[in-house]
């Protein structure tokens, strides 16, 4: 992956970032997904992955990370995790009232328990991470942009 | 307590760092000093919720502005009139001062805080909600139309970053304008 690559940052960069890129990554699903039992939750892990990609583009260039996430699949997903969000909110209207918790609430300290705490916390993940990687390809593009032109 | 303070008297002397130096490398790194400060204060305030995110978007905020400002010639405003700005700025200094003493005043003291409402959670929301992570209890469930206006928010600066520096817009300063999918 390194060699065809001649853009971004240096040889020890890449390969720290390859052996590092995939831990964010999952260090970012697993405080997601245990947002409901530990600290952490959707936004803090959202950021957390948006910045595994962020790493990648700042190492590799930009070539590579839109391979991975493209500007495409980023917008969808944060629209995506904003009705997400929204339905959820609305599917409460079944039991009664908005952002009703009409999941069974499960075992504590287990993974799937909760109600809908957790699928709020993957929304927002979505909505978080897309979101964030959506503004810093914005600004750095645009950096990139004008100084090309000088 | 101590290192409370020591943390403190670091964050102030990181701001005036972050103000006062002429490079703007050296004051983005003054301000990620302060942030992180902040961050170790939450944690040892029991708040490992809000030190997580105060981290991860410390990190990224510094991000955003090494690759996306550092590189700009901005503007220095440091022309003329030093006495009439710094005349303003002592006035309104003076005056947050004053209304900030009078509301902190009404505070409680630090350390006893009143858990009017928070009792009630820490009591019932293990039972209510079935989630052990109470902060996420009560952004999630107690708290959700906050968490949903918060999101609003965040969606809402995604599109006006993009509306603004989005290439359709921006045709009449370059002379040619390459597009790929936005």
């Amino acid at each position: 992956m390194s060699r065809e690559h001649e853009k971004g940052m240096s040889l020890i960069v890449k390969t720290i970032t390859r052996l590092t890129v995939g831990l964010i990554l999952l260090y970012g699903i697993y405080i997601v997904s245990h947002g409901h039992v530990s600290p952490g939750g959707g936004f803090a892990g959202g950021v957390i992955i948006a910045l595994s990609f962020i790493h990648l583009m700042l190492a590799y260039g930009k070539e590579v990370a839109f391979k991975r996430l493209s500007r495409t699949v980023a917008s969808f997903f944060e629209s995506l995790g904003a009705i997400m969000f929204l339905v959820i909110a609305i599917l409460g209207f079944t039991g009664g009232y908005f952002f009703l918790n009409f999941i069974a609430k499960g075992e504590p300290f287990k993974l799937f328990s909760a109600g809908i705490i957790p699928l709020c916390n993957i929304a927002i993940c979505l909505k978080v991470g897309a979101g964030l990687f959506g503004i810093f390809v914005a600004l750095v593009l645009l950096k990139l942009e004008s100084g090309e032109k000088k | 307590m101590v290192e409370l303070y020591i943390l403190l008297i670091l964050m102030i002397i990181g701001a005036i760092i972050a103000i006062e130096v002429k490079d703007m490398l050296s004051s983005v790194i003054a301000v990620g000093a302060a942030g992180l400060a902040l961050s170790i204060t939450f944690l040892i305030l029991k708040a490992p919720d809000v030190a997580i995110t105060q981290l991860v978007v410390e990190i990224l905020a510094l991000i955003i502005l090494i690759r996306a400002t550092l590189k700009k010639d901005l503007p220095f405003s440091a022309t003329g009139r030093w006495f009439l700005n710094t005349l303003i700025t002592v006035a309104f200094v003076v005056v947050f001062l004053v209304i900030a003493k009078r509301c902190l005043d009404d505070l409680p003291q630090f350390g006893q805080p009143l858990m009017r409402v928070a009792k009630i959670y820490l009591k019932q929301g293990l039972a209510k909600t079935g989630a052990t992570n109470l902060v996420g209890s009560v952004i999630l469930d107690y708290r959700a139309y906050d968490t949903l206006g918060e999101a609003t928010i965040l969606f809402t600066a995604v599109i006006g970053v993009l509306s603004i520096v989005r290439r359709v817009g921006r045709k009449k300063v370059g002379t040619e304008v390459k597009e790929e999918d936005e």
